[in-house]
Order: C-alpha cells, then sequence, then structure tokens
C-alpha cells in the first residue's frame, strides 16, 4: 500500500521547524511505522536528502527510546503500545499520517523527531531510588513482601520513561511519571523510610525542569503505553502533602 | 605475550574467598583521587559505576542511548538465575556452578563460574532491598520459576519483564550516585577509542553525538561494559545502537578477542517476515516452561491451520530426543532442533522457516488466567507483532540471533590484556563458555558490576595512587583522536551511492548462512573472502549524509558498521580454527547423528585473538582450560 507522510523537520534546537510532505510506496501491513521510516530514510539517503531523524533502539516497546506523535498522540492511536510496537496493518492503502516530535517545554527538540528528555533523569537523581549501597542487604526472604502490594508496585515499575505522558498534557505536566516512580517506592517497605524525602525531592526538581501543574485532564492516562493509571497523582499527592506536613527534616 | 588468567590457589570453593582476603586495598583518601571511566550503562556498566562510586571513586558513565535505563538489558525478559534454595528443591552453589559449566558445553573457566554461583545469592538480597517488584508467593517470600538447562526452580522474575526491572534497580543507583556528584553522566556520547599509555588504558575518545564534537577523558582505569555484538547479524534480537566499537577499539589496542565464533542462537523468537525488518522479536524463553514445541509429522501438513492437525499428527520433537529435559533443553540443543526439522520441509509458516509453541495443554491444564499472568505482557507483544492470538492458536517461532558468550578475554580480575581496561558482562568472554543458559546473562551482567570489580580493581588501582591524572594534551590523546577523525572523514568522504544499512544487511546474510547455527569450513571461507570485499567496497561506496559537527544518527551507524566488519571476519577465523562443535558453534563436520562433538583433547582451551595490524594475521593464545571440579562428559540432556 501507499502511504503518505507529513513529517517535522527541524534542524536543531534553535532553528524553526516545518512540516514537509513524503510519500512511500510498497508498504507491507507487516511492517512496524518505524519500519516504514526506515524505508522512507534509505530512499531519502540514495537521493542526497537528509534522513529524518528519529529516537528508537530496542524496537519492542521496553526501552522508551521512541518517542514521536503520531497523527496527534504520543506513540499513536494503539492503546497500550509505543511508536515502534505500531504496525501498518492498522492503516490502509493512500492514508496521511503525521509524524510530529513529543512537545513539552521541558523536552527540547534535538533534531526532528528527537527530544531531549534529560529533565526525567535529573528528577529520578532527586529521588527515585531507595539508599541502599551494594553489600548492604540482608537475606531477600527476610523481608516479607504482600503479593498485592508487591504487583501493584510492579504495575507501576513498569513505566518505561518514554515521556508520552508529558507529551499528551496540555500543561506538560510530568505528573505520571513522577507519580509512578514514587508509587513504586513509597509502596514498598524498603522504600517507606525514604518516603518523604522522596516525594518532596522528585516533586522539587519536577518544578525546577520547567514541568506543567497536573489538571485532572487524563490525557497521560490515555496515552501512557504502559497503561499507568493516574490513581497514583493522588497517591504521590497524597505523600507529598504528608511529608510536607509531618517531614522532620529540616 | 603468555595469557596468565590470574586464577587463585585453593579448591575451588575457597578461591574467591582467598582471593579477597589478600587483594590489595585502596584507602578511602586515595579512592578520591582515582578516576575510572565506564562505557555502557546496562546492567554491568550501571551496577559497576553506581558502586564505584559508592565506594569513594571518581566515575564518570556513559552511553550512547539518551538515558542509561535505556540500555539493552532492559528487554531481557524471563529471569535471573540464583543459587537460593528457597524452593528446597535441591539447588547449591556447586549446582548452579555445575549446570552452567556442562550448560556452556565445559568451554568456561570454573573459578569465574563458581564465583559467579557463590555472588548470586547476594545479588538477590541487594536487587530486592532496591525496591526491584520480583513475583511473590502469597506468603510474601520470593518466587522462583524453571529454566532451560536446569532441574530445580531457581529463576527469579519479575512478570516478562525482568531485565527492565534489574536495571531500573542499577539505574536508581547510579543515579543516586549522580545527584551526590560522585559520578558524572555523559548520556549521547560513544566511545571510539582507548588511549594507552606505557602499555596501560588511560582514558577514551568520545563522540558527543548531538554535536558531533570529539572529547578527551582521562581515567586511572576504563571499563568497558557496552554488551554483546549480536548485531553483526544485522537481524538480531539486540536493540538497533547495540554495537562491538567500543570492544573492538579494545581489541585494535591490544585487548584480546575471546572466542568471537561463539554466538547464542535463542530457540523462540518471531520469525522473519520480510527485506524491511529491522529486528526480531524474543519471545522468552520461559515460555518453554509451558509452551509444548512442535511441527508436523507429515511435510503434507505443513500448510493446514495448526489447530486442524490431529494430536497423532504432530511431532514434539524435543520431548521425543531429549525426553528429560523435553521442551526446557538449552538454548544450542533446541534451536538446532528447530533448524533441523524445518530442514527436513517439516517447517511451519509462509516461508517454512518457523515452528509451533502451543500453549493448549497449559491452559487446559491450569486455565487460562494462571497462563496469562504468568506471561504477562508477552502474549500481547506476539499478537500485536504478528496479528495472531497464541491463546487461541500456537505461536510461530524460530531461532535468532541473541546473545554472545565470546568478548574481550579477561583474566579472573575481568581484566582484558592491557593493563587498566577491564571488560564486565556480555562485552567479556568469560562465565558462559560455548553456550549461555537462560536467566544467566542477567546474573553475569550483575555479578562483575556489583561484586567482582569493586573487589578486583583495588588490586590495580593500589599501585596507581601515585598517578596523578594525565592531561588530556598528551601526545597519545592527540595521536588517538586524530585516528578517530581520520575515520570519521573517511566515511563522510566516500561519497558513494549505498546507504549503511544495505552494507550492514549484506554483511549479515553472509555471517547468518555461512557462520550463524550451522557452520562448514568450505563456507567459513568463502564467508572470509566475501567479507573482506564487502569492506572494501563499503570503504568505497557508502552515502553518509550530513556532516560530521552535527547529530548524525547515520554517521554513527557507519562508524559501528566498519567495525562489524572487522569482527565479522575475525569470527569466520576463530570459527574455522575451531575444528569441533561445542554449544553455540556447531560445525557440521563434527557431528553425532546430529549432536555436537566436542574435541576435548585438541581445542579444550579459550581462543584470544591478538591483532597484530590491519593488513596482518591477528595471532592466536591459547588459554588452556584446566578443569578441577568438573568431569568433562559429553553434554547429554536425553
Amino acid at each position: 500500500m501507499k502511504i503518505n507522510l507529513k513529517v517535522w523537520r527541524q534542524k536543531n534546537e534553535n532553528t524553526a521547524g516545518k512540516m514537509v510532505d513524503y510519500s512511500v510506496n510498497e508498504v507491507s501491513p507487516d511492517m512496524s511505522i518505524l519500519e516504514m521510516v526506515d524505508v522512507l530514510n534509505d530512499d531519502l539517503i540514495r537521493k542526497g536528502d537528509d534522513p529524518i531523524a528519529f529516537d528508537h533502539d530496542c524496537r519492542e516497546g521496553i526501552c522508551g527510546m521512541c518517542s514521536m506523535v503520531v497523527d496527534g498522540r504520543p506513540h499513536g492511536p494503539q492503546h497500550g503500545a509505543t511508536t515502534c510496537q505500531l504496525y501498518m496493518r492498522n492503516y490502509k492503502d493512500g492514508d496521511t499520517i503525521y509524524l510530529e516530535p513529543f512537545r513539552a517545554h521541558a523536552f527540547p527538540v534535538v533534531k526532528d523527531l528527537v527530544v531531549n528528555r534529560g529533565a526525567f533523569d535529573r528528577i529520578i537523581a532527586a529521588g527515585g531510588f531507595i539508599s541502599v549501597s551494594t553489600g548492604q542487604a540482608q537475606d531477600a526472604n527476610n523481608l516479607t513482601v504482600e503479593k498485592a502490594v508487591a504487583e501493584r508496585a510492579m504495575d507501576v515499575a513498569a513505566c518505561i520513561g518514554c515521556g508520552a505522558c508529558v507529551a499528551a498534557c496540555p500543561n506538560g505536566s510530568a505528573m505520571l511519571f513522577v507519580s509512578a516512580k514514587v508509587s513504586h517506592l513509597n509502596q514498598l517497605p524498603q522504600g517507606k523510610p525514604e518516603a518523604s524525602r522522596r516525594a518532596i525531592n522528585m516533586v522539587k526538581q519536577m518544578d525546577a525542569e520547567g514541568f506543567g501543574r497536573c489538571s485532572n485532564v487524563g490525557a497521560c492516562e490515555a496515552e501512557c503505553p504502559k497503561e499507568i493509571s493516574i490513581t497514583n497523582i493522588a497517591r504521590l499527592n497524597r505523600e507529598y502533602l504528608k511529608a510536607v506536613f509531618t517531614s522532620t527534616e529540616e | 605475550m603468555k595469557l596468565d588468567s590470574k586464577i587463585p590457589e585453593g579448591h575451588m570453593s575457597q578461591k574467591w574467598e582467598n582471593y579477597k582476603e589478600h587483594a590489595r586495598l585502596v584507602n578511602p583518601a586515595n579512592k578520591r583521587k582515582l578516576d575510572i571511566i565506564v562505557i555502557g550503562t546496562g546492567l554491568a556498566g550501571a551496577s559497576a559505576a553506581a558502586t564505584l562510586a559508592e565506594l569513594g571513586y571518581k566515575v564518570k558513565a556513559f552511553c550512547f542511548q539518551d538515558s542509561p535505563r535505556r540500555a539493552h538489558s532492559i528487554a531481557a525478559q524471563g529471569g535471573i538465575n540464583s543459587a537460593k534454595n528457597y524452593k528446597n528443591d535441591g539447588d547449591s552453589v556447586y549446582r548452579l556452578f555445575y549446570d552452567t559449566v556442562k550448560g556452556g558445553d565445559f568451554r568456561s573457566r570454573e573459578a569465574n563460574v563458581h564465583r559467579l554461583a557463590e555472588v548470586s545469592l547476594n545479588i538477590i538480597d541487594q536487587c530486592t532491598a532496591q525496591g526491584v517488584p520480583f513475583a511473590r508467593e502469597y506468603g510474601g517470600l520470593l518466587d522462583n520459576r524453571s529454566f532451560g538447562g536446569a532441574q530445580v526452580s531457581r529463576t527469579f522474575y519479575a512478570r516478562g519483564q525482568t531485565g527492565q526491572q534489574l536495571l531500573l534497580g542499577a539505574y536508581q543507583a547510579l543515579e543516586r550516585q549522580i545527584g551526590l556528584g560522585n559520578v558524572k553522566m555523559y548520556n549521547r556520547h560513544e566511545m571510539l577509542d582507548i588511549v594507552t599509555i606505557d602499555g596501560k588504558a588511560r582514558g577514551i575518545i568520545a563522540k558527543d553525538l548531538i554535536s558531533g564534537k570529539l572529547e578527551r577523558h582521562f581515567g586511572h582505569a576504563v571499563l568497558l561494559c557496552s554488551g554483546g555484538y549480536g548485531n553483526v547479524f544485522f537481524l538480531s534480537t539486540n536493540a538497533m545502537g547495540s554495537n562491538v566499537t567500543a570492544a573492538w577499539r579494545a581489541y585494535k589496542r591490544g585487548a584480546y578477542f575471546g572466542n568471537p565464533c561463539y554466538t547464542q542462537i535463542h530457540p523462540t523468537c518471531i520469525p522473519v517476515s520480510g527485506e524491511y525488518q529491522s529486528k526480531l522479536t524474543l519471545m522468552s524463553e520461559s515460555l518453554r516452561n509451558d509452551g509444548r514445541v512442535w511441527v508436523p509429522k507429515k511435510k503434507e501438513d505443513c500448510g493446514k491451520h495448526p489447530n486442524e492437525i490431529k494430536e497423532e499428527d504432530r511431532d514434539y520433537y524435543l520431548e521425543r530426543k531429549y525426553p528429560s529435559f523435553g521442551n526446557l533443553c538449552p538454548r544450542d540443543i533446541a534451536s538446532r532442533a528447530a533448524k533441523e526439522v524445518c530442514d527436513e520441509g517439516r517447517g511451519v509458516s509462509a516461508s517454512g522457516r518457523a515452528v509451533y509453541l502451543d500453549f493448549a495443554d497449559a491452559i487446559n491444564r491450569l486455565g487460562l488466567d494462571v497462563v496469562k499472568a504468568r506471561y504477562g505482557e508477552l502474549f500481547p507483544m506476539y499478537q500485536n507483532i504478528t496479528g495472531h492470538d497464541p491463546l487461541k492458536q500456537p505461536m510461530m517461532i524460530y531461532p535468532a540471533v541473541h546473545y554472545t558468550m565470546g568478548g574481550l578475554w579477561v583474566d579472573y580480575e575481568l581484566m582484558t590484556s592491557v593493563p587498566g581496561l577491564y571488560a564486565l558482562g556480555e562485552a567479556n568472554f568469560s562465565d558462559h563458555g560455548a553456550n549461555r543458559l537462560g536467566a544467566s546473562a542477567l546474573m553475569q551482567g550483575l555479578a562483575d558490576g556489583y561484586f567482582v570489580i569493586p573487589y578486583t580493581i583495588g588490586n590495580y588501582l593500589a599501585g596507581e595512587i601515585f598517578t596523578k591524572a594525565i592531561p588530556t594534551d598528551h601526545p597519545a590523546f592527540e595521536e588517538a583522536e586524530k585516528q578517530v577523525r581520520d575515520r570519521l572523514n573517511k566515511l563522510m568522504n566516500a561519497k558513494g551511492d549505498t546507504p549503511v544499512d544495505e552494507y550492514h544487511k549484506r554483511l549479515g546474510k553472509i555471517m547468518w548462512e555461512k557462520c550463524g547455527m550451522a557452520r562448514h569450513a568450505e563456507g567459513l571461507k568463502e564467508a572470509r573472502k566475501e567479507i573482506q570485499e564487502l569492506r572494501t567496497e563499503y570503504w568505497k561506496n557508502v552515502r553518509v549524509p550530513g556532516d560530521i559537527n552535527e547529530f548524525n544518527p547515520e554517521l554513527d551507524k557507519a562508524m559501528r558498521v566498519a567495525d562489524f566488519m572487522e569482527l565479522g571476519e575475525l569470527m569466520v577465523m576463530d570459527a574455522l580454527n575451531r575444528n569441533e562443535s561445542c554449544g553455540g558453534h556447531f560445525r557440521v563436520e563434527y557431528q553425532d547423528n546430529g549432536e555436537a562433538k566436542r574435541n576435548d583433547e585438541e581445542y579444550s582451551y579459550v581462543a584470544a585473538w591478538e591483532f597484530k595490524g590491519d593488513n596482518t594475521e591477528p595471532e592466536l593464545h591459547k588459554e588452556t582450560l584446566n578443569f578441577e571440579e568438573v568431569q568433562l562428559a559429553v553434554r547429554s540432556y536425553k
């Protein structure tokens, strides 16, 4: 089948970008959308044009590197999947697809569809961990964790840090991302001693990075490729308020 | 140079203790003065960088991705082995050690493997303390599952995302050290050369992939944790960016390359669908716990819908050939068996290169919900890629390149043949012999990073406390940077007409057909010639768009493929040298009714290749493998 593309092209962070039209012939329904862009890039290189820059790595939905907005939706129309998991059997001959970068104040464009998500790493560095240096651990089975709690922790630990929640949010808020990490670690007994510090420090860094506030739109949950629930944001708010009022730290 | 593996004295079970008791230490004040460079932030790199920083060393960590959390360890699905014996099913350090040596077809170094089995206990403790949400039983204790090549349940898991959760644990430990200012992180940076001064590793040349600028970094020691080289085959389960460049550059600076021909072909991957295919997707080996592998008994049934083929017309060939291990036989054996039935014309799918993995029995036995819960997102993942629901009809699978047991040769301390240069995780050759067992890659990456290098590096750095940081305008840095720049310019200026990917695909085809699941001398000789020709053409005729001093992923890829072209030839030479079949290396000339036939008398050694110049044959060094504990035997899973 033939697919028409409208792709955001932007040389670097400091230049203006624009949409450019392309078309790809002989698209197979078994191709992923990224493989279709590979085919287009092959053609562009042979013609002496600049190929489209896009982030990707594992191409199986787990590394969180691929990051484009497909037809206005981060990771495209398919629920609970990343861009690399979007297959062309979801499209028909003659369709037009829009490809744009994740857009958010805190995610500057590097080139074309590639953005800088370094802010997420800095939020984790501020508190998204349990302070246990190597060698300090007790025997793993000395600590029991209720199965349901472990399962809930796993549900949110599944976050791949792709940033779709931020790109989907009209405020460019990172609350779903931050709440996923806080929910993962604060629910587990291992994470309790630092629960307050974690919530306060991660929120502080989130604000410093220029992410917006949450206004309960719910787009983050709808677009999250790992289907992380917005109820975690409520938990983050609770953890944060509790921490602010009860923290004994200076 | 004579290969010295530096195996400590004493009984196998005492070696690591003995080593730790006598290794030199570096005091805290001196650690602050010592710089360590870590390349790669997967399980090995992230755990090493975090742990060394916790100890007080000054660490610089590099990854080519946009964040250290994206390293390809994240894609490991099934689990991590540990000899905890929480199941009370007879497991022990010795058994894990034995299974790993046997699984590796008696081509690994016993002392390293024993240490791996010992520290496997600590890994689970450490990861649990970090908040890794391992699967648990209702009593709140940790759950285990079984995996290929073992008769006990020793695999810990976090749904189908064990690698992700372990990596996030290590990544969070690393970010904590970054936040504390103990690690300086360089994202979107690729190491393009090692700098050696007076025979010791003293730094690297790295490219900032955003600006294209080359940078020089000094280190008292350099750790390569850059993963495996499966992408030499173009199609593999590796991430698109996984590459051999760091390891290959080290090889060209004097580090020996060990057993390059040992490649693991994983039996359960989604089959190839077309020429445009960019990578292959693995379906976790854990599926073989409950899935049964079969093909039709009769060729004429191959075109039928699988659900219409009667039970008596199905050949559950693994259960038939290997009754005691059945569907859980090791990867190399399961892969070759799949190739064999497809070669007989009994393969399924349009291409005839696939076999079925069937869950119907498990669903009947356990119920749909249990099966679904056990394999988390693997079923939807399969359905999404292929359009078929594996709960309603069997999966189609075929072997694909997955892991490379070969890698930089290291001694017991994980040091390469270049002093101060270390290799950890998949980047080294050390623990898996000729075949890796499932759930052992995660174990080895974390063992090396959390529990081995923190002890062994001190033994070297204790001798470096008087070495001041060497300024990066030293001639060795100048020379290394110039070589990198020349290579970049040469690729940019080739201005040919063919994109990098086409060459990479052609290389992959040669490797897969002639140095893949089955190899023979004639084919390998042809492959060597074909690779040489392809390489010459590549440098003349490749087209790299854009400029050097900008974000240019095509140029980065071109540099990686250039190194794969050289590595491919060494792999072929190694495969040709090894006139036996063992583990992942199957030479059709050496077999007993389809089973690999080892030649222990002549080939019970590690092949360590030394680079001698671009137009000179590399020199083969042999590290003889002495087995003190394990009796060499025919590896039988029947």
